[in-house]
C-alpha cells in the first residue's frame, strides 16, 4: 500500500485521497447523527420526504465515491443503475405483492450483477472513453425500459404506482417518518459497511488502481478482478437508492431516470469531494436544494442562476467539502494550539 | 331505471349546490390556503431542463393571475399564484408538490404538466383530498371522477382526437393506407391508441406502417424514408412541434405527398408551418379546440382582442406564436371562473364541485361553438374539436364541431 | 435494395450532421485533453447570434464571418474567465464546470429567444442534389464544409507551428513549456477555435432540425459518439465517425426486427463501445501508451 502511495504520478484522473483521510471522526459522526436522528421529530411531513430523498441520493453519491474516488473509474451512467434498481422494487412490490424492505436487498443484488457484467467492457476503457460507454448507459436505460416487450412489468411509458408503507408494528408515526427512519438504518448500515470496505484489502486494492494501474498489477492485485467488484459494489448501492427513491417517490417512470439523473449525481459527488465518502450528503443537499434556491432566486433563468452558483462553489472550494472539512479542521487545531 | 336515478342524484346534488353557494354568502367557508383577502393557489411546470419550452405556461398564468388581481381579484379576493420548477422529473415533481401542500398550504394544485409528473403526485393529492385541478396533459386517464374525485383535465384527451382523425379517415378515404408516426412516449402512444380505437376492425388492415422515434433524436429523416418506402397514401404525425415541422419539410423535400394530418399539439402557425415552409404545409389536416394566436383571422375577434391586450400590457415581449400561451391563458381562465362560482365557499370539496359544474363557459381563446361543460360523471372540461386544414398561411375550419369524450379505462 | 440504399444516403445525409459536431470535439479535445459538455450550447448560442444578425438586416456571409469571429473571441474569453483560474483544480472539477456553463447559456439563450423553433436559412438552397431527392443541396454543402474543415484543421495540425504547438501543449503539457510553448495561451487558443469550429457546425445543423435552445441536446451525444469512434486525436476519424454513425443507426433502426426502431440509439451505442473495447483509442486515433 505505501509502496503504491509513493508512485503517484500526475497523469492519474483521480487524485489520491489517504485512506485515513476518507471519513469522519468519531466526534463529527456522532453530532451529524443525532442531527439525522432528532430533526425529523420538530419539522413537517415534507422536510422529512426532503430529507429522506436527501439521504437516498447521498446514498447514490456515495455509490458513485467507492467507484470513482475509490477506484479511479468514472462513471457517468450511475442513473441507469438507480432504474434498474427502482424498477426491481416497484415490480417486485406491485407485481409479486412483496414486502417492500425484502425488496431492497433483491434491488442491491439484481444491480451489483448488472454492475459487475458492464464493468467487463469497461475494463478495456478509462478516461474519456469510459465516460462515454457509461453515458451511452444512461441514454439507453429510459428506452430500455419502455421497450414493448416489458411493458407487463414496467408498465411502459406510463410507469408503475407503487405504494408507500405504513409504520410496522403500529407504531404512532406517519408514513413519511417512518420511511425516513427506514431510509436512515439503512444508510448508516451501507456507509460503515463502505467506510470498513475502503479500509479493507479490497479498498487497498481499489486505491491502488486508482493511484497507479500498472504499478498495482505489478504488487500483484488482480486488476480486472477489483476494478469489475467497484463497478458491481457502485452498482449494488446505487440500485438500494434507487430503490428506496421508488418506494418515497412513489413511482417510478422512464422520465424519473435520464441522464440528468446522472449528471446530478456526478455533479453531487465533486461538490461533497471526490473520494470523501462523508462529503457525499453535502453533495446531495446541493443537487437538491441548489435548483430550488436557484429557482428562487429567478424563474425565468434558474438554470443559469444554478450554473452560476455551481461556478461559484468550485472556484472557492474545488476539491468540494472536503477541502471545507480540511480548512475547517485546521483551524480548530489552531485555535486549540492557541 | 339506474340512470335516471343517477341523473336523480345528480340534479339533486346540483340543486344543493346552488343552495349551499347562496347560502355561503351568508356564512363564510374556507379551508387552507383561502381566506378573507386571498386565495392561495399551487402549480409545478419545468422552467429548467429539455421540457423548458412549456414554462411559458406558468409565466402566462401568472401574469392573467397579475391581470386579475388588478381588476380587483375574485369576488374581492387577491390570486396569490406559487408555481415552481419541477424539471418535468417525476421525483422533482412529488418534493415540489409536497412543498406547495404542506409548506406554502396552497388550496389546490392547478395545471400541473406532464403525465408522468402528474400520475406521481395523483395518489397524494387524491389522498389528502386537494384538487389537482385541470392538469396540462392530454392522456384520458385524468378523467375518472369515480377512482380519482380530486383529479380532473382540461385539454381534449389524445386519445379523443386521435379518434376524431380515425372516424374522419374512415368517412372520406376507407381505403386508405395509413402510416402512423408518433413519439415513443405517453403522448404519442395515447395516439396511436386512438387511432386504432378509432380504425376499430379495420386499424389491422388500414395501418400499414407504425414508426415511432425518440425525442433525443436530432433528426427523423431516416425515419421519414424509411416510412416512405412502405408506400402509405396517408401520413399521421403525433409528434412535438419540432418534429412536426421536421416531418412536413422532409416530406416536402422528398418530392412525397400523402395526406397528412398532425396533432393539434403541433398545428401552431407560428412555431410549426411557418418554419416547415407555408409552401410544404399547404393541405395538412389537424383538429383545434383553440384559436391560433398567429392566424390572422381572429385579428378582429373580441376574445382575442382581450389575449393581445393583456399580452401587450402583462407579458411585452412574449413572442405571440407560441401556442402555449393561448394555452396557459385559457386554463388560467378557467380557473378564475370557478373560483369566482365557488363565491364565499373556498371549500377544496367546493372548488371541485363548482369545477365539476362548469356550463358551457367559452373562454376568451377557445374557437367559437368550443365549450366547457362538466359535472359530476364528466371531468373532461375541453371535450369538442373542430377539423381544419392549412391553406395559405392560415388554418381554414370545416365540417362540425365534434364531441370526442372518451372515458378513462 | 433501393431502401438499403435511400438508407446509407439518409445516413450520410444525417452523418454530415454528426461529422460537424465532431470535429468540434476532437479540436476541443486536442486543446484541453478532455471533452467540452458545454460545447453543444456554445454552438447553439453562436447560432441564435447569426440568426439575430439576420434579423437586423445582416446578409448570410456576413453575418456568418461576424459569427465565427464572435465565437472565436467567446470561445476564448470563457477559456480566461472561467476555466483558467480552474487549471490547477481536479479533472472532474472542470467537467462540473462544462455541465454548469451548459445550464447558464441553455437558460439565458431561452430567455432572450424563447423556446420556439425557428427556421434558419441556408446558402444552399433545399433542391434536391444532383436528382437525388435524399440529399439536398444544403446537405451536400454541409458536407462539402466539413471536408473543407478537415482539411484546414489537417493542415494546421501538421504543418503550422501554432498548430503543432497546440498539440504538444495538449499532450505533454510539461515539456511543452520546457520547449517555450506558452501552454496556457495554447489551451485558451485552442477554445476559441473549438468555439469557432463549433458555430460552423451550428450554422450548418440549424437548417436541418430547425434552431431553438435544445437543438444541439441530441446532436452533441452523437457528435461525441462519432468523434470517439473515429478516435478522439484524429479530425480525419471523427469525420468518417460521423457518417459511420449516421449510416449505423439508419441501417439499425431499418433492418433488425421488433426492436430496431425504437432501440436505434442503445443498439448504435452498443456497437460503438464494442468497437472501442477491440480498439480502445478508437477506428483512427493514436493509441494510447500507459507508463508508471
Amino acid at each position: 500500500m505505501s509502496a503504491a502511495e509513493e508512485v503517484v504520478t500526475e497523469a492519474a484522473a483521480v487524485e489520491a485521497v489517504p485512506k485515513r483521510a476518507m471519513t469522519l471522526g468519531y466526534g463529527t459522526s456522532l453530532v451529524v447523527l443525532a442531527a439525522l436522528i432528532l430533526t425529523p421529530l420538530f419539522v413537517k411531513n415534507f422536510i422529512i420526504f426532503q430529507m429522506t430523498m436527501l439521504l437516498i441520493y447521498g446514498l447514490a453519491v456515495l455509490a458513485l465515491n467507492i467507484l470513482t474516488g475509490g477506484s479511479g473509474q468514472f462513471s457517468l451512467g450511475q442513473s441507469a443503475f438507480y432504474a434498474v434498481g427502482a424498477y426491481t422494487s416497484a415490480i417486485l412490490m406491485e407485481h409479486a405483492g412483496m414486502n417492500y424492505a425484502l425488496t431492497l436487498p433483491v434491488a442491491g443484488l439484481i444491480c451489483f450483477g448488472f454492475g459487475f457484467l458492464f464493468g467487463q467492457p469497461a475494463l478495456r476503457l478509462s478516461g474519456v472513453y469510459l465516460a462515454l460507454a457509461t453515458f451511452a448507459l444512461a441514454t439507453a436505460m429510459p428506452q430500455l425500459l419502455k421497450l414493448g416487450y416489458f411493458e407487463h412489468w414496467t408498465g411502459g411509458v406510463q410507469g408503475l404506482v407503487v405504494t408507500k408503507p405504513d409504520a410496522p408494528f403500529g407504531l404512532p408515526m406517519s408514513q413519511d417518518m417512518w420511511l425516513y427512519y427506514f431510509t436512515l438504518a439503512i444508510t448508516i448500515a451501507i456507509y460503515i459497511a463502505s467506510v470498513n470496505l475502503l479500509r479493507s484489502r479490497s479498498g487497498r486494492a481499489f486505491m491502488a488502481i486508482r493511484d497507479n494501474e500498472i504499478a498495482a498489477s505489478a504488487m500483484g492485485v488482480d486488476v480486472a478482478l477489483y476494478k469489475t467488484l467497484a463497478f458491481g459494489v457502485s452498482a449494488g448501492i446505487t440500485g438500494v437508492a434507487g430503490g428506496l427513491g421508488a418506494i418515497a417517490v412513489q413511482f417510478v417512470a422512464p422520465d424519473g431516470y435520464t441522464i440528468t439523473l446522472a449528471i446530478s449525481l456526478f455533479l453531487g459527488m465533486v461538490v461533497g469531494g471526490v473520494g470523501w465518502l462523508p462529503g457525499s450528503i453535502v453533495g446531495s443537499a446541493f443537487i437538491i436544494f441548489v435548483p430550488n434556491i436557484a429557482e428562487g432566486i429567478s424563474k425565468g433563468l434558474s438554470g443559469a442562476v444554478f450554473g452560476v452558483l455551481l461556478f461559484l462553489v468550485i472556484f472557492l472550494v474545488p476539491h468540494g467539502a472536503r477541502q471545507v472539512a480540511i480548512i475547517a479542521q485546521q483551524l480548530i487545531g489552531k485555535l486549540k494550539k492557541n | 331505471m339506474l340512470s335516471t336515478l343517477r341523473i336523480a342524484a345528480v340534479s339533486a346534488a346540483v340543486v344543493a349546490i346552488v343552495t349551499t353557494s347562496t347560502a355561503a354568502f351568508a356564512q363564510k367557508k374556507y379551508d387552507t390556503g383561502a381566506t378573507d383577502t386571498e386565495i392561495k393557489i399551487g402549480n409545478i411546470i419545468p422552467y429548467s431542463g429539455p421540457a423548458s419550452a412549456y414554462g411559458v405556461i406558468g409565466k402566462t398564468e401568472e401574469a392573467y393571475f397579475r391581470m386579475i388581481n388588478d381588476q380587483g381579484g375574485i369576488n374581492g379576493r387577491k390570486i396569490n399564484f406559487v408555481t415552481y420548477d419541477d424539471a418535468y422529473s417525476p421525483p422533482k415533481a412529488v418534493e415540489q408538490v409536497r412543498k406547495l401542500v404542506e409548506s406554502d398550504e396552497v388550496l389546490a394544485v392547478f395545471n400541473p404538466l406532464g403525465t408522468p409528473s402528474n400520475t406521481a403526485i395523483q395518489k397524494y393529492l387524491n389522498g389528502k383530498k386537494i384538487p389537482q385541478l385541470f392538469v396540462a396533459t392530454g392522456a384520458t386517464k385524468w378523467n375518472d371522477p369515480k377512482n380519482f374525485p380530486w383529479t380532473m383535465g382540461w385539454q381534449p384527451s389524445y386519445q379523443s382526437e386521435a379518434q376524431i382523425y380515425a372516424k374522419w379517415l374512415l368517412k372520406e378515404k376507407p381505403d386508405a393506407k395509413i402510416a402512423v408516426f408518433y413519439q415513443n412516449d405517453d403522448f404519442g402512444k395515447d395516439y396511436l391508441k386512438g387511432t386504432k380505437d378509432g380504425l376499430g376492425a379495420k386499424a389491422a388492415s388500414m395501418i400499414v406502417m407504425e414508426e415511432s422515434y425518440e425525442v433525443s433524436e436530432p433528426s427523423i429523416d431516416g425515419h421519414i424514408v424509411k416510412i416512405k418506402a412502405a408506400n402509405p397514401d396517408v401520413l399521421l404525425i403525433y409528434a412535438t412541434p419540432k418534429f412536426g415541422a421536421q416531418t412536413i419539410k422532409k416530406t416536402a423535400e422528398l418530392g412525397w405527398k400523402p395526406l397528412q394530418i398532425i396533432t393539434n399539439v403541433s398545428a401552431s402557425v407560428g412555431s410549426v408551418m411557418q418554419p416547415a415552409g407555408f409552401d410544404n404545409a399547404q393541405g395538412v389536416l389537424s383538429a383545434a379546440y383553440a384559436k391560433d394566436g398567429a392566424d390572422p383571422q381572429w385579428n378582429d375577434d373580441p376574445g382575442m382582442k382581450k389575449w393581445l391586450a393583456f399580452l401587450d400590457k402583462y407579458m411585452p415581449g412574449a413572442d405571440r406564436t407560441d401556442g402555449s400561451i393561448v394555452y396557459g391563458y385559457g386554463a388560467a381562465q378557467t380557473l378564475a371562473k370557478v373560483l369566482e362560482m365557488c363565491g364565499n365557499d373556498l371549500t377544496r370539496a367546493n372548488v371541485m364541485k363548482q369545477a365539476a359544474s362548469l356550463k358551457d363557459f367559452e373562454p376568451d381563446t377557445l374557437l367559437p361553438g368550443v365549450k366547457i361543460n362538466t359535472s359530476a360523471a364528466d371531468f373532461a372540461p375541453v371535450a369538442q374539436l373542430k377539423m381544419q386544414r392549412f391553406k395559405g398561411q392560415k388554418w381554414e375550419l370545416f365540417g362540425e364541431i365534434i364531441s370526442g369524450d372518451v372515458p378513462a379505462d | 435494395m433501393e431502401l438499403f440504399a435511400n438508407q446509407v444516403l439518409a445516413g450520410i445525409a444525417t452523418g454530415a450532421i454528426y461529422a460537424c459536431m465532431a470535429l468540434a470535439v476532437v479540436m476541443i479535445y486536442q486543446a484541453i485533453d478532455h471533452l467540452n459538455f458545454a460545447q453543444g450550447e456554445m454552438a447553439m448560442f453562436s447560432t441564435f447570434v447569426s440568426w439575430q444578425l439576420m434579423q437586423w438586416g445582416v446578409p448570410y456571409w456576413g453575418a456568418f464571418v461576424l459569427t465565427v469571429a464572435f465565437s472565436f473571441a467567446a470561445g476564448i474569453a470563457i477559456e480566461r474567465l472561467l476555466f483558467k483560474p480552474l487549471a490547477k483544480a481536479p479533472i472532474l472539477t472542470n467537467v462540473a464546470g462544462f455541465i454548469a456553463l451548459y445550464a447558464i447559456i441553455n437558460s439565458v439563450a431561452g430567455l432572450i429567444w424563447d423556446f420556439t423553433i425557428k427556421q434558419y436559412p441556408t446558402p444552399f438552397g433545399s433542391s434536391p442534389f444532383l436528382g437525388s431527392q435524399l440529399i439536398s443541396t444544403h446537405q451536400a454543402g454541409m458536407i462539402g464544409i466539413t471536408v473543407l474543415l478537415l482539411v484546414l484543421l489537417f493542415i494546421f495540425f501538421r504543418f503550422t507551428r501554432v498548430g503543432l504547438a497546440m498539440r504538444a501543449a495538449a499532450s505533454l503539457p510539461e515539456s511543452a513549456r520546457l520547449v517555450g510553448i506558452n501552454t496556457s495561451w495554447m489551451i485558451a487558443l485552442g477554445w476559441g477555435m473549438a468555439a469557432a469550429i463549433g458555430s460552423i457546425a451550428g450554422m450548418m445543423i440549424a437548417p436541418v432540425v430547425f434552431l431553438e435552445p435544445n437543438m444541439m441536446l441530441g446532436v452533441l451525444i452523437y457528435g461525441f459518439a462519432a468523434a470517439v469512434l473515429g478516435g478522439l486525436t484524429s479530425p480525419f476519424g471523427a469525420v468518417v465517425g460521423g457518417f459511420l454513425v449516421g449510416i449505423f443507426e439508419n441501417l439499425v433502426g431499418t433492418y433488425i426486427p421488433g426492436v430496431g426502431n425504437e432501440l436505434k440509439l442503445p443498439i448504435a451505442l452498443a456497437l460503438i463501445v464494442t468497437v472501442l473495447v477491440v480498439k480502445p483509442a478508437g477506428l483512427f486515433g493514436r493509441p494510447i501508451v500507459k507508463r508508471v
